[in-house]
């Protein structure tokens, strides 16, 4: 497949980034945390109604089944103004898992909740501080009507908002999913603010009785859905980071252009030039790497996880390098609260971390690649 | 696409029929790439015949118009006889500087007779082209050239030296920048001609590299005539010829960050050659250098696919030669790095004339951020016309 956008995915991003622009920008994630708040439910409907909660949702249960590349164009608008939600989190990547191992009526029930933005579900599965989804010690032991459930998940993305949380388990047959709902008595939720003004969770199971019916998909069966669900996380992740870096390369560039030291505009240096063209070539190759995993998600191609990992790892080293140079190159200004940039290297450093960061990663890819 | 798929069942018969066994061989020594030319003495009647039968179906440059020579095909056939000439490990036919480099300069700047006369020939490999662009005081800053062409009324009378020549020993003609106006700013002074390097007056001097080995020149050009024919373009308009060729030259040079040691990624060469460890490359650093490398050398490669299909789309930037010169020959440079790292110390060994060893590709590749504008060059360009940085 070409790696270009068509027409309608063009239209898709012109429309996404004008909402965005208009309804959170920057300066919102500025109100939001000097307000002592993590998001604002009114975007939250705003996207609902844009249809982006349901974007990759089957027409069938009211979503829009637009694709993953235009979900792309998406994350990369709202990463652009660091607009907050839980989007990935729910929509995407619990979404997929729903929509791969659901039964009619889980689908029925709860695919048009997340497709409306009216449930907020998040995938409980890491345990450790380095993401490691492939170590789950939380158990799920079967009894006459469901299962017990006994263990701890760490940072839950979006724990502090979501409604219904779809847990990683061992149980006896394997790795398996259940829906949980976070008001159930044996659920302990306590949520943490980071850095970048967003809110993970730890999420404590203790004896928590869950019915038959929790169960999503076959018991011992979730590992390749839960693969899949956290490719979609690694890509959209990167498509978001790509959106963060542009913005901030963009932002960087022009106050080259604008502040003046020695009697001259400092971008006419070339220590800084070079800097800056080098930082341009690896936007573009994240730009290849991000299309392309996403096109591979969209065709459910063989090699999906391989260009899923490429993509998170090339996108989180570039934009590491992009928001350090931002505020290096913006000098004293950017080291402000004031100003705007380091919020885009608060959003990085935590986007980064998101479904895996460039180590795990570079390292899946090796493997991936058979050494 | 019913006829794309007819056209790759009879590519792939008549490849099946015409291309040589000995073809089908991947290169082991320098005279397996067929160059071309006056002077080309052929390493196997094989080789002679595969450049003839390619040639003769215009296929040594597929997309190039039929009137010439060319092959005609389409983007997406051309991608078709690829593939099918990589299903079989089918050289290429012809390593051509005509085809890389000066060709698509003639077909943008020349005249129509000029275009009769050069470009078929280029085609069938019968001349083969040098460069003569840099001086010893014209690197970087190539524009203030001094090889200069005096007008003496029927022709041209040239005086001056080049340097960096490739392959100009071995070369019949050269596409040469000269000064022909000493008066005006140095973009403005400079024009393209053509000629033959058997001219009364040409003299070359091959320079021995790091590599052992010797393929540049240095060219000198003592009262050299040229037909005022042999002149592309317009007197003093040459330099948008030469920036126009540089971006093919860039762009074939960047196509080094392409290469991979056979069809093996170079993870798998490592793997092989170094042994492993419950199924991984045991040194965990080496590893760890190599997935990094890996995924700059997929991101590079769908690059240069992105911007293809862009072009085609209609949506390139055209900005793309720098881009890739640089990314691709500091992708090259690295993967030679860690091919001698994987190698050890076996990968020291120096050849003996025939064939080019490792250590001598790696210290080879150490050029190819040099020549055709160096990064730094390149890092200039991105910066100034791309990001329109000041100064």
């Amino acid at each position: 497949m070409a790696l270009v956008y068509n027409e309608e995915q063009q239209m898709l991003r012109d429309s996404a980034k004008s909402f965005i622009q208009e309804s959170s920008p920057v300066s919102l994630l500025r109100e939001l945390r000097d307000s002592g708040k993590e998001w604002s439910t009114e975007l939250w409907s705003g996207m609902a109604e844009m249809g982006w909660t349901g974007i990759t949702i089957p027409e069938d249960y009211g979503g829009l089944e637009f694709g993953y590349v235009g979900a792309g164009l998406i994350f990369e608008e709202c990463g652009r103004t660091l607009a907050t939600s839980p989007l990935l989190s729910s929509s995407m990547v619990c979404a997929s898992l729903i929509a791969d191992l659901g039964n009619d009526e889980q689908k029925q029930t709860l695919l048009p909740a997340i497709a409306s933005g009216e449930s907020i579900a998040t995938l409980a599965v890491g345990e450790s501080d380095r993401f490691d989804p492939s170590s789950v010690a939380l158990t799920a032991v079967a009894e006459a009507d469901g299962y017990v459930l006994d263990g701890k998940k760490l940072h839950v993305l979006d724990g502090g908002i979501a409604n219904t949380l779809i847990v990683a388990a061992t149980s006896a047959a394997g790795l398996s999913l259940l829906f949980v709902d976070r008001d159930a008595d044996g659920v302990q939720i306590e949520a943490t603010l980071n850095a970048d003004n967003r809110n993970t969770a730890t999420a404590t199971f203790e004896s928590l009785h869950v019915g038959a019916d929790a169960l999503l998909g076959e018991e011992g069966a979730a590992a390749p859905a839960v693969q899949k669900a956290l490719d979609i996380g690694a890509a959209l992740s990167a498509a978001e980071l790509l959106g963060i870096s542009q913005e901030a390369f963009e932002r960087t560039l022009d106050y080259l252009k604008d502040r003046k030291q020695f009697g001259v505009p400092v971008g006419s240096f070339q220590a800084l030039q070079h800097r800056a063209a080098q930082l341009f070539c690896e936007l573009e190759l994240c730009k290849s790497v991000v299309l392309k995993a996403l096109q591979a998600i969209d065709e459910d191609a063989a090699d999906r996880s391989l260009l899923a990992s490429l993509a998170k790892a090339k996108m989180a080293k570039t934009a590491r390098l992009a928001v350090n140079e931002a505020v290096q190159m913006h000098g004293g200004i950017g080291m402000t609260d004031e100003f705007d940039i380091g919020f885009f290297m608060k959003r990085a450093g935590a986007a980064c971390q998101e479904y895996g960061d460039y180590y795990y990663h570079s390292e899946r890819f090796a493997k991936l690649s058979g050494y | 696409m019913a006829n794309l798929e007819e056209f790759r069942h009879q590519t792939r018969e008549w490849l099946e029929e015409n291309c040589p066994a000995s073809m089908r061989r991947p290169i082991k020594s320098d005279k397996d790439q067929c160059w071309g030319g006056r002077n080309w003495v052929f390493e196997s009647e094989e080789q002679r015949l595969w450049l003839e039968r390619m040639a003769e179906r215009g296929w040594t440059t597929p997309q190039w118009p039929t009137e010439y020579g060319g092959g005609g095909l389409s983007r997406e056939e051309a991608k078709i006889l690829q593939q099918e000439m990589a299903r079989v490990v089918a050289r290429r036919p012809l390593e051509s500087f005509g085809i890389d480099m000066l060709g698509p300069a003639l077909f943008k700047f020349a005249s129509e007779e000029q275009k009769q006369r050069f470009i078929p020939e280029i085609i069938r490999g019968k001349i083969r082209w040098c460069q003569g662009y840099s001086e010893p005081n014209a690197g970087s800053d190539l524009a203030s050239l001094q090889t200069r062409a005096e007008d003496r009324g029927d022709h041209y009378v040239v005086n001056g030296s080049k340097v960096w020549t490739s392959h100009a020993d071995e070369a019949d003609w050269i596409f040469c920048l000269v000064r022909t106006d000493f008066d005006v700013p140095k973009h403005q002074g400079i024009s393209f001609l053509l000629f033959d390097m058997a001219s009364p007056g040409v003299s070359t001097n091959p320079i021995k590299l790091i590599s052992g080995n010797s393929p540049f020149c240095e060219t000198v050009f003592e009262n050299v005539k040229v037909p005022k024919e042999n002149l592309v373009g317009e007197l003093n308009e040459g330099w948008d010829i030469a920036k126009y060729l540089l971006t093919h030259e860039r762009e074939m040079i960047g196509g080094f960050g392409l290469l991979r040691a056979g069809s093996k990624s170079l993870g798998q060469t490592a793997l092989e050659t170094c042994g492993d460890k419950d199924g991984q490359l045991a040194d965990s650093g080496l590893r760890a250098d190599i997935a990094a490398f890996e995924i700059d050398e997929m991101g590079f490669a769908l690059t240069v696919e992105r911007v293809v299909d862009e072009a085609r789309a209609g949506q390139g930037t055209g900005a793309a030669s720098s881009l890739l010169k640089l990314y691709g020959t500091e992708l090259n440079k690295i993967r030679n790095e860690l091919m001698m790292s994987v190698g050890g110390s076996k990968a020291l060994a120096w050849g003996d004339g025939e064939r080019t060893t490792l250590a001598q590709h790696w210290l080879r590749s150490k050029g190819n951020s040099i020549e055709g504008g160096t990064s730094e060059i390149q890092l200039n360009i991105i910066a100034k016309r791309i990001l329109g940085l000041p100064g």
